[in-house]
Formats: C-alpha cells, structure tokens, sequence
C-alpha cells in the first residue's frame, strides 16, 4: 500500500467527479455522497466514454455517451457486459487518499 | 311538432338531460334553459383540482357558449328565477316570463348551514359551486389559518386544497372519525393520520357553538369555548334538496321534489332531476345516480319507456395521496361476518362485510385496486362461498390466475361497472374497442368512460391493455423509470401543488425508490423544479448531461465543441477574428458554419474549455448554448435593412428575441426563425416558434420541427406590432416551460395539449402578462454568460485534479 494525498473533498463537487492522471490512463474519482469517494477507470468499455462526465446516482454512474451504468463498488455494467477497473480510496479528515501501489502494480499485472 | 322544454338549473344532471335530448331527436323541444350561476355546466366533481390549482375552470367546463348555440339552446345564465304558475304554465324569471309545454326543476342542493350565531359573517365560506371555490381560493393564502367545519367527503376535499395553497388548515368534524358514512373507523384513521402528514389538523367530536369575529369571522368557537382562530371559515356539513320553488309553486315536496320512477312531479308537466328530488325517500348526492335519472327523464319527455331504479353507489375520495374505496353497507350487525386484511408498513387496510354468503360492503384504504371487482359483487350478489379464503386478496387470486396485475381487469364480466361516474360497464368500452376505438381519448370520445372524475382512467386502460393486447401501448401510466411509480405529468403537477422546491423534498414525498433518482429522472426532476420555483431552488450541474454541466458539446473522441452566440446571425469583422484567433492558439480542427447561422469550433479539448472562452469573452461573444435544452438560436433574414422585399426589421427582431430569451432552460431545445417576407428565407416554418413578417405585421406560427420528423409550423397568432409580437413570444415560451413533459420538443407538447389550448392561454390578456412575468422573474437569475462564470469559479475543474504519472513512475 502507498497512499497518495490526492485533494480536499471538496475538490470534488457533490455528486460530481474528477480525473487524476495516472500511469495506467485516466482515473475518475466520483464523489456519490458527502463522505463518500470511488475511484475507477475513468475510459467506458464501450466506446470510450469519459466517465467522469456521466451523471452519479446512488453508488452508480451513468456514461455520458451511450448511458451504460456501472456499479461503483464492483466496475460492474448494468445489464451489459462489460465492467471497469476500481481503485481503494480512503477519506482521511478531508483528504482524499488512493493506493498508489495499486495503480502501479496493475500496470505491471 | 316542436314544444317548449325550461329547465330551471344548469347542472351536471340536467346537462345530461340536454345532451340526450338533442342527440337523439334535436327537434322535439325548444329549450330555455336557467341558471343562477351566471355560467352553464362544468363538472362540479372537478372543483376539488381547481381549488388546489390542478386544474382551471377552463378545464373543467362540459358545455361552453358554443355548445349551446349550437344545439339552439336558449341560455339565461346569472338570472334567478322568481316563480312558477303551474296553472298558466310560466316561469317567471327575473328578466321576464317564460310560457313552457314541459319543465324541469334541476335546482339542486344547498349548502346547509349550522344555525349558529356568526354564520353570516364575511369570511365564511359554503363549498359548493365555482364562485365558492374561487372565493375560497381569493381568500387562501401562505401561512393563513382555515377551519372547515365538516369531515365528510366536501370538507376534506376543500381541507386538502386549502392546506395544497399553503394554509393552515383545522377540520372540526362532529363525528367520532372521518367520513364516517363513508368509512368504518380503521379507515377513517388512516385517513385522519394521512391528512396530518399534510399538516391538517383534524379535531373529532368537536361541535360548533359560534363563529367569532368584528366585522368579519376571525374564530370559531367551540363547545367547551375552544376557541380556534380563523381567517377563513369553510362550512361542508352537508348539502339539502333545493326546494323553494318547488313548494311554493304547490308541488308535492317532501325532504326533497317527490318524483316518480319517470322523474315526473306531482304536476305531470313539471319533471325534476339531480340533487333536489327524493325518489322512494332517497335522497341523492353522487353524480352516477343522477346520470341514471338525467337518462330516464330524457326518454321520458320523448315519450319512450324507462324508470329509474336506485342502485348501490361507491366512493372514492378525491384528495391525491388519499386513496379510499367504499361501497355498501359495512355497519356491524347480527349474522354478519368480517374478513379484515391489513398491512400497517405499506398503511393498507381492507375490510369485507359478508351476511348469507352474499358480500354486502367493503371498506377499502391504501390499496383499493380491487375496488370495483367487490362493488360488483355486491351489486350482482354473488354467492362467494367458493372463494371465501381468498375473496380479500382480490381477483387476481380467484381461479387459479396468478399475479398478473391485468387479469383482475380480465376477469371482470361484461357488465361490470368501469367508470361510476357514467355508469359505463366493461362491455361498452369492449364494444368500443371492436369498433375501432384504440386509445383513451377514442374510448372517451365515444363512450364517455373516464370523461368525468377521471379515476377510471388507470382501468379503462387496462381494459383496452387486455382487449387489444400488445397493440396496445400504455400511454399515460408510464412512470418516468424504474426510480419512481408516477409519470412525468404528475411529478410535474406534484411538485406544484405540493410546493416540493427540492430534490430531497421530491425524493421523500413522491416516494422515490433510489437514493437519489437516476441519470434518467433526475435531469427532469432538475429542470422542473427550477422551472416552477426559479427563486427557491438552484440549478444543480450534477443532474445535468455532460453538454449543459461543460456548457460544450461532448463528441464522440470526448473532445468539445464550442459555439459562441451572434445574435440574430449578425457579426463583424473583430467577432470574426477573435474567433479565428482562438482556433488558431488552441489548435481547432474544424471550423464550420451551423444551420442556425454560427460558427462552431470543432475538436477543443476539455482542459482547454476555460481559456478559449476567457478569449471569447474578451471580444464580447458569450455562449451560444448550442448545447442545451433551452434557446439555441433565432435565424433570420436581412429584412428591410437590405432587401427589396423586406416588409419588416426582421434581423431587429431576431436580435431583440435572442436577447430576450438566452439562457432560459427549456423542455427540450427551442430554436427560432424569424423571416422579414412570405418567401421565408429564414426557414421560419419549421421552426419551433416562427415568425413571419407581412405588411400588416407578423405571423407568430409554433410547433415545427425539422428533425426526425418533419412538420410545418402551425398558427398561433397574427399581430401587429413588434412589441407584441416578443409578447407573444415570450409568453409561449413560458407555457412551454410550465406544462411540457422534459425532453418533448415544442411539436410534441402542443399536439398533446392542442394548439386551441395555446391560443386561448395566449390570447388571454392576464394570463399573458402573467406568463412574461414568470419568464422574467425566471431571466432575472438565468439570463446571464455561463462561460464567463464558469472561467470565474470553476476552471480549477476542468484540470485534472492530480497527475500521478509521475509519483507511479518513481
Ligand atoms: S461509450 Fe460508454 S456507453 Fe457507449
């Protein structure tokens, strides 16, 4: 594990979601309550779709191009079959945490 | 040879009367028809909507002036009638007498009011009729005090609409629990607890000793000197035949008109119908009943064969969120055995009264789908011996059919009654369908099923679901999505009439099922609550699509477009550099010429999006909101400035359009043109609102489309004067705005609400002003530059938030 300090939560607006540049592409941390952060791919299997332009509902997020709807908890697609790569995150006080390491040793994977 | 027919009371049961009359022999009778009310009939079952703003008066009206100039109906509306002489066969109405062949007294019912002292004053108020119902809605207001006094079914609908208007209401009811005629007391108790979520007040068992007050009714007075302060006091105790002319004209008048079976009085010439009779000691209320007595007394001044027979009736209270069912006698008694099904976590109760074998009542609250399968039952007095075990759980488990929501519906007889109001019954409707009828609005239009009180409408549907099967598509009862059970059109008058003026308030009182809605309801949640309480709640970017968050059009590579605003398609040379320039600096790829007269910079990339606008801005462009549902653009033409034929400064009033109308979020895009001659260079006429120039003025024409459908734009209106016609302009818009389902192009609303509607709204003066008001005060937040605030305070978002490529690689 390597926690990297990424920002203040409320970098990230309310139901809103920002990328982070990371070796293995874009990531999109998407922030679905007050307290609440995911990080996953922020590239849709689909087409390509930036996800971190969708709309947030519940734990899901809906991808701006064509609405597939992934679960946040799992990277798992609603009723189609594809899913995207998720990272840990952790909310330290206001800080938003993710595992470098992680990110790093997937690449590798 | 042709007779002369007066008919004294222009109600819901003589309305009746009229229509059968000239449907099936127009000649028979020269009608002259009576009434107080300076109007004629409108269906006073809708009353309780437009008290709480769900519907208008124009909504509700049966027959207009046109109706019965048409059917040579002689109106003398607003004028009392003084007397009848039975003897010279007169009326005599306050402007003059009136020589009758035949009669018919239909004067109703009055309001009964309690003997105490103070019932007179100013601010005491009857429910029964539209002047009532505006007095009351004249009087209502935020934060106001209202006691009604009366817990029937009256009083409880004036309580809901009164507390929907923002008061604070108290209902003093006499009785143990609410509609106690109606209900037994476990419904009644949830009725009670459902109110005082609404925040009504119920006080039982509360008798009325004075209304108090200097000048006007500023409390009421309770027995124990209670005292509750009012600045309205609402009376809905009850209703009595309305007889006055009946007995002083010398006819037999019991507690209401005595009728025969053929609705005659004690006078064979002199017929009487609806509210004010008695028929057999019955007294009657409910409209389904005086439909029955409108039809036999219709046949009877034709001299054809009927008798009205008094039927079981069943109620449903029309208060929304309030859903209660009741039919026949479920009092206690000897011999007499209840089956009682509840389920206090959904607040669903269900009581069936069954004596001999024979179901004879059945009180239902919280779910009352089955309502009209038991009313059956009891009507046709089946034996259910058979079903006994199941009978409560309704239809859908009776023979062996499983849960299929429609085989309740399926397993209805012909005869079963669907709509109470016009006592059709499934067969007609049946019929209906085998001679072509394949919709709601067909089925209304040929059978009358649902075109009264309207709570059929959910049942007739089902049976056209289960008549034509899959070539049936379920209109109306389509709910927005999986997060919710209410369609678009209710969540939109919900979120009015429940003042619900955020997302957290939608979500708790329409029952959402998800946290917070979906990338499908809550864009449309958003849009309707800003566009009804534009003060109260704010935008949120969040339940936006990325175009309207990013204020630029995502493309396929996840680069934007961006589009700056030239207002009527007017530019200039240091617009047109700047723009260059900015291609230029951030690299656009492509640069193309739209339909709608701008200029779209094509390929710029998300993290760019801030600084080409900060450049724009500095060379005064703005948005163009090529990306919104809202105004996109007004094409036009050059107009008088430069071509021959130019009637009038069509480019000026493009310009003075746009800059009206820009940032204004709408249902769907709306995009204008304006032409200065008929030739339309503009392209006017396939627009969503068109304008034409002509030497006398303009042609204001709407509901175009030039997309995947193709539709020529339809006439609004033809004014004279360019201020008038931005009036009228701005005023659809706003209409548009206020009623229109999100993400229904302007076309597709007005052919769902008919352009008659549109013009009648427009064409009202004060309705007119209103609506520019509203689109104003809407403007005063959001007609302003969206990039430039964006460039202010969000630019940091359009960065990454953090690079790690770096950290990764060490
Ligand atoms: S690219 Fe995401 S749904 Fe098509």
């Amino acid at each position: 594990m390597n926690w990297i300090d990424i920002g203040h939560i409320d970098d990230i607006p309310l139901r809103g979601a920002r990328k982070i540049k990371t070796a293995l592409g874009c990531v999109a941390l998407f922030r679905t309550s007050e307290t609440e952060v995911f990080a996953a791919s922020d590239t849709c299997p689909h087409k390509g779709g930036p996800l971190s332009e969708g709309i947030i509902h519940g734990q899901s997020i809906t991808c701006p191009l064509h609405n597939w709807v992934f679960d946040l908890n799992t990277g798992q697609a609603n009723g189609e079959d594809g899913q995207i790569a998720t990272y840990p995150v952790r909310i330290e006080g206001d800080r938003i945490l993710i595992d470098g390491a992680k990110l790093v040793a997937q690449s590798a994977a | 040879m042709t007779q002369k027919l007066v008919i004294i009371g222009a109600g819901m049961a003589s309305g009746r009367v009229i229509e059968t009359l000239v449907e099936t022999d127009s000649d028979a009778y020269d009608i002259t028809l009576f009434n107080a009310e300076p109007r004629g009939n409108y269906n006073r079952i809708m009353l309780s909507p437009v008290l709480c703003g769900e519907k208008t008066y124009e909504d509700i009206v049966t027959h207009d002036d046109d109706w019965y100039a048409q059917h040579g109906v002689t109106c003398r509306f607003g004028e009392h009638v003084v007397a009848i002489d039975p003897e010279l066969k007169v009326v005599e109405g306050q402007n003059g007498h009136v020589p009758y062949d035949k009669l018919v007294i239909a004067t109703g019912s009055a309001p009964f009011i309690i003997p105490v002292p103070g019932k007179d004053l100013p601010g005491v108020i009857t429910y029964r009729d539209l002047d009532d119902t505006n007095a009351m809605i004249d009087a209502a207001g935020e934060g106001k005090r209202a006691v009604v006094i009366g817990g029937g079914l009256l009083g409880l609908e004036a309580a809901a609409g009164l507390a929907e208007r923002g008061m604070d209401v108290t209902v003093v009811h006499l009785m143990g629990h609410l509609m106690e005629r109606q209900l037994d007391e476990a419904a009644g108790y949830l009725l009670r607890r459902d109110l005082e979520k609404r925040g009504i007040t119920i006080r039982t068992q509360a008798s009325t000793k004075a209304i108090i007050g200097d000048g006007r009714a500023e409390a009421v007075l309770l027995e124990g000197d209670e005292t509750l302060p009012a600045d309205l006091v609402v009376m809905a105790v009850g209703i009595r035949p309305e007889t006055r002319l009946a007995t002083d004209a010398g006819l037999d008048v019991a507690r209401g008109i005595e009728v025969n079976a053929q609705m005659q009085t004690s006078d064979p010439d002199v017929f009487a119908v609806g509210e004010c009779v008695e028929f057999d000691g019955n007294l009657f209320g409910l409209v389904a009943p005086l439909y029955d007595q409108a039809k036999v007394l219709a046949h009877a001044l034709l001299d054809q064969a009927d008798a009205f027979v008094v039927k079981d009736v069943a109620t449903k209270l029309k208060v929304t969120g309030c859903d209660l069912f009741s039919a026949g006698d479920f009092a206690e008694g000897e011999g007499r055995e209840d089956i009682v099904l509840r389920d206090p976590s959904k607040g669903i109760y269900k009581r069936l009264v069954i004596e001999e074998d024979r179901l004879v009542g059945a009180v239902m609250y919280g779910d009352t789908a089955d309502g009209n399968w038991f009313f059956q039952l009891i009507k046709d007095g089946t034996e259910i011996d058979e079903m006994r075990d199941t009978l409560i759980f309704g239809p859908a488990y009776q023979g062996g059919d499983t849960s299929d929501p429609l085989s309740a519906v399926a397993a209805l007889p012909p005869e079963a009654e669907i709509c109470g109001c016009n006592g059709i019954c499934k067969g007609t409707i049946t019929d209906a369908i085998a001679n072509g009828a394949t919709d709601l609005a067909a089925i209304k239009a040929t059978t009358k099923a649902s075109a009264s009180c309207g709570t059929c409408t959910g049942l007739v549907e089902q049976v056209l679901q289960v008549t034509l099967g899959d070539a049936f598509e379920l209109p109306t009862a389509q709910p927005i999505c999986t997060c919710c059970d209410l369609t678009h059109e209710d969540v939109r008058r919900l979120i009015k009439s429940q003042e619900l003026k955020s997302q957290d308030a939608v979500w708790q009182e329409l029952g959402w099922k998800t946290r917070n809605g979906c990338h499908v309801c809550r864009p449309a949640v958003n849009f309707y609550l800003l566009a009804d309480w534009p003060l109260e709640y704010q935008d949120d970017p969040q339940s936006r699509f990325v175009n309207e968050r990013k204020h630029a059009n995502i493309q396929k590579d996840g680069t934007f477009s961006v589009v700056p605003r030239m207002w009527g398609g007017i530019t200039n040379p240091s617009e047109l550099r700047a723009i260059a320039d900015a291609a230029d600096k951030y690299n656009v790829p492509t640069v193309k010429v739209t339909g709608g007269q701008r200029i779209d910079l094509l390929g710029v990339r998300g993290e760019d999006l801030p600084a080409i606008w900060a450049d724009l801005n500095k060379a005064g462009l703005v948005s163009g909101h090529a990306y919104s549902k809202g105004l996109r653009t007004v094409k036009t033409c050059v107009g008088t400035d430069h071509c021959r034929f130019g009637t009038q400064d069509s480019t000026g009033l493009g310009i003075k359009l746009e800059q009206a109308l820009w940032g204004s979020w709408t249902p769907h895009k709306v995009k204008l043109g304006v032409s200065g001659c008929p030739r339309n260079c503009a392209e006017a006429t396939c627009k969503d609102i068109g304008i034409i120039c002509v030497d006398s003025g303009y042609q204001v024409s709407v509901a175009g489309a030039a997309g995947m459908d193709v539709k020529e734009t339809e006439r609004l209106c033809d004014v004279t004067s360019e201020q008038e016609a931005i009036d009228v302009t701005i005023a659809f818009v706003q209409l548009y705005r206020e009623n229109a389902k999100y993400l229904d192009r302007a076309y597709k609303w007005v052919a769902k609400v008919g352009l008659d509607w549109v013009q009648e709204r427009i064409a009202d003066l004060d309705e007119r002003a209103r609506l520019i008001q509203a689109f104003e005060l809407s403007q005063s937040i959001y007609r302003k530059d969206p990039w430039a605030e964006h460039v202010q305070t969000k630019a940091a978002q359009y960065q990454p938030m953090a690079n790690l490529t770096l950290e990764a690689a060490e």
